[in-house]
């Protein structure tokens, strides 16, 4: 294994790796944004805004990343969206995990005791403010730890951009092992860089789910 | 403008492709089974080095992209001296892969149960195998059910990443399509709409398994 490949081509990984995590953190941010408004128009919305919206969940659900990532970026223009690699990864990662999202987003707002509600009714707020001040603060801190989960699910997703030429670290990889035929040491190399990278921000994450949910541990 | 017949014609090529993607995910969750009872067995031994050894195994299956996992047995194969077709380095990823999350799955059946059981078998004079194949494995493997129908059908999504070697799948095939047809929008719909379909029928017999082996 030559070493020197990496001081070459070090630079075009670090900058692939910076953008893996900003693909990461965008698609993370956007896709549970998306989610959070489908969860609350799944709640207050009629039948026929719930049904498209389970429609929708299914659909993204049953589909492979790839798959959708292809209509999005080669299908679009047909439609008139034509969108950079960029952009539609995001969009991508966006609409990939808008579903999760949703679904965590959903279970969490069920676990929202029925008398936090019902009081909040009764001392007379509105329907906006018992979403804004009930259900988001008590149903934002049950849901950490699987919003955590997911987006440590999406890390491992933003990979499969490179294959639409987005060019993060799996695409810079890549591009270095064609130009230096170092097929197993590039992949390889990648491999350990993300086991590290995940283990780190699942202990983060772990971190951080303790010290939202600290008032949730009855103290003995 | 949407084509109808372009769309409903990329159907049959990418129907004969779904034989490829039924082959690497319903291998590749068969031996997944296999590889992770081993590994559930390991991790569950009383020997440190043994839980180590799951621990290991499971933390890099599920910390590196499949992607990435994929590439490296592609061509890590031909550097350890065996030159194998892309089909077996998709198996071979994908069922490494499904083995770390099928541990876990069934890590978390066993200890489920209630201790109960394993100690009532005990007290009626069962030896510990007649109770592992009599009493934990059946209603653990009854419990995993479900999670097992969904590790499928996330096997049958990832299985569209084998494309990217050059195995001749769903996805794969609805490239082709979509390159002689210059129409990708149908062939890419096409594609999802064939997946959605498996996923669905996956989905409906879960539903299934878990009504007939409810505990």
């Amino acid at each position: 294994m030559d070493l020197s490949i990496f001081t070459e081509y070090g630079p075009r990984l670090l900058a692939g790796f910076r953008l893996t995590i900003i693909c990461w953190l965008l698609g993370t941010v956007f896709g549970a944004a998306l989610g959070l408004l489908i969860a609350v128009a799944q709640r207050y919305g009629g039948r026929t805004v719930r049904w498209a919206l389970q429609t929708y969940i299914e659909l993204i659900r049953g589909t492979p990343f790839l798959v959708q990532l292809f209509l999005l970026y080669y299908g679009g223009p047909m439609i008139g969206l034509r969108l950079d690699p960029m952009p539609a990864g995001l969009l991508g990662l966006t609409i990939y995990g808008s579903p999760y999202f949703a679904e965590i987003f959903r279970s969490a707002f069920r676990a929202v005791p029925l008398g936090l509600i019902e009081a909040g009714r009764a001392i007379g707020m509105t329907e906006l403010a018992i979403v804004r001040r009930i259900l988001l603060p008590v149903g934002l801190v049950s849901a950490v730890p699987a919003l955590v989960n997911f987006s440590i699910i999406l890390t491992k997703e933003t990979v499969i951009l490179s294959i639409i030429t987005v060019p993060e670290v799996m695409y810079q990889t890549q591009y270095m092992a064609t130009m230096t035929f170092t097929f197993l040491e590039g992949y390889f190399t990648l491999a350990l860089f993300f086991w590290a990278f995940v283990e780190v921000i699942s202990r983060l994450g772990r971190r951080l789910e303790r010290r939202i949910t600290r008032h949730l541990i009855e103290r003995t | 403008m949407f084509s109808l017949s372009t769309f409903l014609d990329a159907f049959w090529p990418l129907t004969m492709a779904a034989r490829y993607t039924l082959l690497v995910s319903g291998l590749g969750i068969a031996l997944g089974l296999v590889i992770g009872a081993f590994v559930c067995v390991l991790a569950l031994s009383k020997s440190r080095a043994a839980r180590i050894a799951a621990a290991v195994w499971v933390s890099y299956l599920r910390g590196v992209p499949m992607l990435v996992q994929l590439l490296v047995v592609f061509f890590l194969l031909p550097v350890i001296g065996i030159d194998v077709p892309a089909i077996v380095a998709a198996v071979v990823t994908t069922a490494i892969v499904a083995s770390a999350y099928i541990s876990e799955i069934w890590r978390g059946a066993i200890t489920a149960l209630p201790r109960g059981q394993a100690e009532a078998a005990i007290a009626i004079g069962m030896r510990p195998r007649d109770s592992w194949i009599r009493i934990i494995l059946p209603q653990a493997v009854a419990l995993s059910i479900p999670q097992l129908i969904n590790e499928l059908i996330l096997l049958v999504k990832a299985s569209s990443l084998v494309s990217v070697v050059g195995v001749m799948e769903i996805t794969r095939a609805s490239q082709a399509q979509a390159g002689v047809t210059f129409r990708p929008l149908e062939a890419y719909l096409a594609a999802a709409c064939l997946y959605l379909a498996i996923n669905l029928c996956l989905a409906a017999l879960g539903r299934w398994l878990e009504h007939r082996m409810a505990v």
